[in-house]
């Protein structure tokens, strides 16, 4: 079982078929809400933010198997970023890789999901992150390798914003784009935000696309919250026949959907008051079935 | 073991009161519920001391929030310098800075100075044997997060490096005591930081930071426990519940780790019919109990010696108090250590 080809987010699956990236994309939401309220605070906010590209990442864009999360022909999405394992695992559950139930562990002693990322934990998490400006540097060797296994997977490496205040980012941009690695997709998430406060004052690193295009790569960049034109970008990014790395730049809203977290100043860790989260839940959900009145898919 | 040792699902674990168990937040507090504490202790040290020495500046990559370095970055923003997630350029940077003459205090995680910055350290600051303060929270077993955030090993790395210095304080009062000190010492230093409401312990026993001493904060005829950081304040609560069962325990306080206060050391565990146990915060390999080790058999003096610290694994993630208990560094698994080996 692999993802479809094409706009739709139908993949086969106890969730249904026929399921819309819009439908996805809320239910991650959700779920990351739901894990969230497990602990009470955490990194929320990027769930929220980074919800619509995971869901066109793991239902539109990528192929895996949901039972079998090592199978060989599987494209390999790496959370270079470990602090959004929330996010990651709320996709991985969407995707029928982990089961629904075990969020309810999310972060607990032993628990399977613990708050950072972690290869040796998860199913489905590729690598251990959280010590930030790994990410890309391991993906070269992935693509590497797959070159000389001659399988066709893509690798996807997702970072942030901050990731490319590090050293390392470069390097591995400078060497992906030397090496020519036309099988990596790397996915930079700018939600403007770091631990001290906003991206670009804590270390200026826009104008991003052209610094990406002059180290050799292909360079999308769109809105992060636009399904439609994620799925766009993505296509673009797959099907290009240069034989470059791609990178989709995705501007994004932290805590998107959320518009009483959206408007908290420093929402890199949240606290929420255990009343505030079936509010959220709340209006995730009456977006939702505003948007399915109006006839979205 | 294998690469998805962790894999078996689980189902939720729930504490000895039903109570679900959290991982501990990245800013949560050490202290215990009903420790007196203090805020900041770090920053607020460093404000003061910044009013009479101009040449001291603060600079971190993206963790003034988390290393209590804000309170500086307030006070003084114009000495202030955000250098980006960028630990490598951190320290390169402090190096120039201490070149051209000013003394940067640098913070980060412990683990991101030992590990990512080691070289920019090595060589631009320690060398040139330049007047840096690096100063990181989350030393050895301070977060749940997991092992990309927990320096197991940072005191053993920097053990390694030719000029350094290595503090590793144990409460609020001796964080502020040797900030002041490290400033008044000309040369790079380590010290490992807590943050946050920082407990507050040794004020009780009349101590005082002196840069390079260890100290002995309690006598005892039984035991003698050499301790750096907030192992002294496990070992001192240690030996409150161990004298209920006349065990007489002795606690002696290194928080300087390097230079070594041999003397010290080699004059109490020479006493003779005390077991020696060395308790640290990091891991068996490298750390405070190796350095003791050393010092004792290279004098000749042999008494039972035990170690209490992390054991040589990469640790697991959780919360706070049940990793403290799991690898040893509770204070109940510090008494049942103690217990068992008497
Ligand atoms: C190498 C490294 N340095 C510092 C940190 C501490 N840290 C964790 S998240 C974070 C902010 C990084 O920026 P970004 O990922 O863009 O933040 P977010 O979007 O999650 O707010 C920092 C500095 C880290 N995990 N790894």
């Amino acid at each position: 079982m692999s993802h479809q080809n094409g706009i739709s987010g139908g993949r086969h699956g106890a969730h249904g078929v026929n399921v819309s990236l819009e439908e996805r994309a809320y239910r991650i939401r959700r779920l990351a809400l739901r894990m969230g309220e497990v602990q009470g605070q955490g990194y929320i906010a990027q769930a929220l933010g980074v919800a619509d590209v995971l869901a066109v990442a793991y239902f539109h864009a990528m192929t895996y198997r949901p039972k079998d999360p090592e199978w060989e022909g599987r494209d390999r999405f790496l959370l270079s970023i470990g602090h959004y394992a929330i996010a990651l695992y709320s996709a991985l559950i969407e995707a029928e890789i982990l089961p629904e139930d075990e969020l309810e562990t999310y972060g607990g002693d032993d628990s399977r999901l613990p708050m950072s990322g972690m290869a040796a934990y998860t199913p489905g998490m590729e690598i251990t992150g959280g010590s930030l400006g790994h990410g890309l540097g391991i993906a070269i060797g992935f693509c590497l390798g797959l070159k000389a296994k001659k399988n066709p997977a893509f690798v996807y490496n997702l970072c942030s914003d901050g990731e490319l205040d590090e050293g390392s980012t470069w390097e591995a941009a400078l060497s992906a784009g030397s090496h020519k690695l036309d099988n990596l997709i790397a996915i930079v998430d700018v939600n403007q935000m770091q631990a001290d406060g906003p991206s670009t004052a804590i270390s200026n690193f826009e104008p991003l696309g052209p610094k990406f295009e002059a180290f050799g790569w292909y360079v999308e960049r769109v809105d992060g919250n636009d399904i439609p034109a994620l799925v766009a970008a993505f296509d673009r990014a797959r099907n290009l026949k240069e034989a470059r790395p791609r990178v989709i730049i995705c501007d994004t809203k932290m805590a998107k959907g959320v518009p009483f977290l959206e408007a908290r100043e420093r929402n890199h860790f949240l606290r929420v008051e255990a009343e505030e989260w079936a509010e959220a839940l709340d209006i995730l959900d009456k977006a939702r079935a505003v948007a399915l009145q109006q006839g979205e898919a | 073991m294998s690469r998805l040792s962790k894999y078996t699902p689980r189902k939720v674990q729930l504490g000895p009161n039903g109570e679900r168990l959290k991982t501990s937040a990245m800013i949560a507090s050490i202290a215990g519920v009903d420790q007196r504490t203090a805020p900041a202790p770090f920053g607020h040290a460093l404000v003061e001391l910044a009013k009479s020495r101009p040449e001291i500046v603060g600079m971190t990559a993206d963790l003034s929030k988390y290393t209590d370095l804000f309170v500086f970055a307030k006070a003084y923003p114009e000495r202030f310098y955000q250098m980006g997630m960028a630990e490598g350029v951190l320290m390169s940077a402090a190096a120039g800075m201490a070149r051209e003459g000013f003394t940067p205090f640098v913070t980060t995680y412990a683990v991101f100075a030992a590990r990512r910055a080691y070289d920019f350290i090595c060589m631009a600051i320690a060398e040139e044997n330049l007047d840096v303060k690096i100063c990181c929270a989350l030393p050895g077993l301070t977060t749940g997060y997991g092992p990309s955030h927990q320096a197991t090993e940072d005191i053993a790395i920097f053990r390694g490096l030719p000029n350094m210095t290595i503090i590793d304080p144990c409460d609020a009062l001796e964080i502020e005591q040797a900030t002041h000190a490290i400033a008044a010492y000309k040369g790079p230093v380590y010290m490992r930081l807590l943050r946050g409401n920082v407990p507050l312990v040794l004020d009780e026993y009349g101590y005082t930071f002196e840069l390079g001493k260890a100290k002995v904060v309690r006598d005892g005829r039984d035991v003698l426990v050499i301790s750096s950081g907030l192992m002294t304040m496990r070992a001192l609560e240690a030996a409150k519940a161990l004298s209920a069962d006349n065990v007489d325990v002795a606690v002696l306080h290194v928080p300087t780790i390097k230079p070594l206060d041999t003397e010290t050391i080699l004059r109490e565990a020479g006493k003779g019919g005390r077991l020696v146990v060395v308790a640290e915060n990091h891991t068996v390999v490298g750390g405070l109990g190796e350095a003791v080790a050393g010092t004792l058999l290279r004098a000749g003096v042999a008494p039972k010696f035990r170690q209490i610290g992390l054991p040589d694994e990469f640790l697991d993630a959780g919360a706070l108090p049940t990793l403290h208990d799991r690898y040893g560094i509770s204070t109940g698994a510090v008494i049942r250590q103690i217990k068992g080996w008497l």
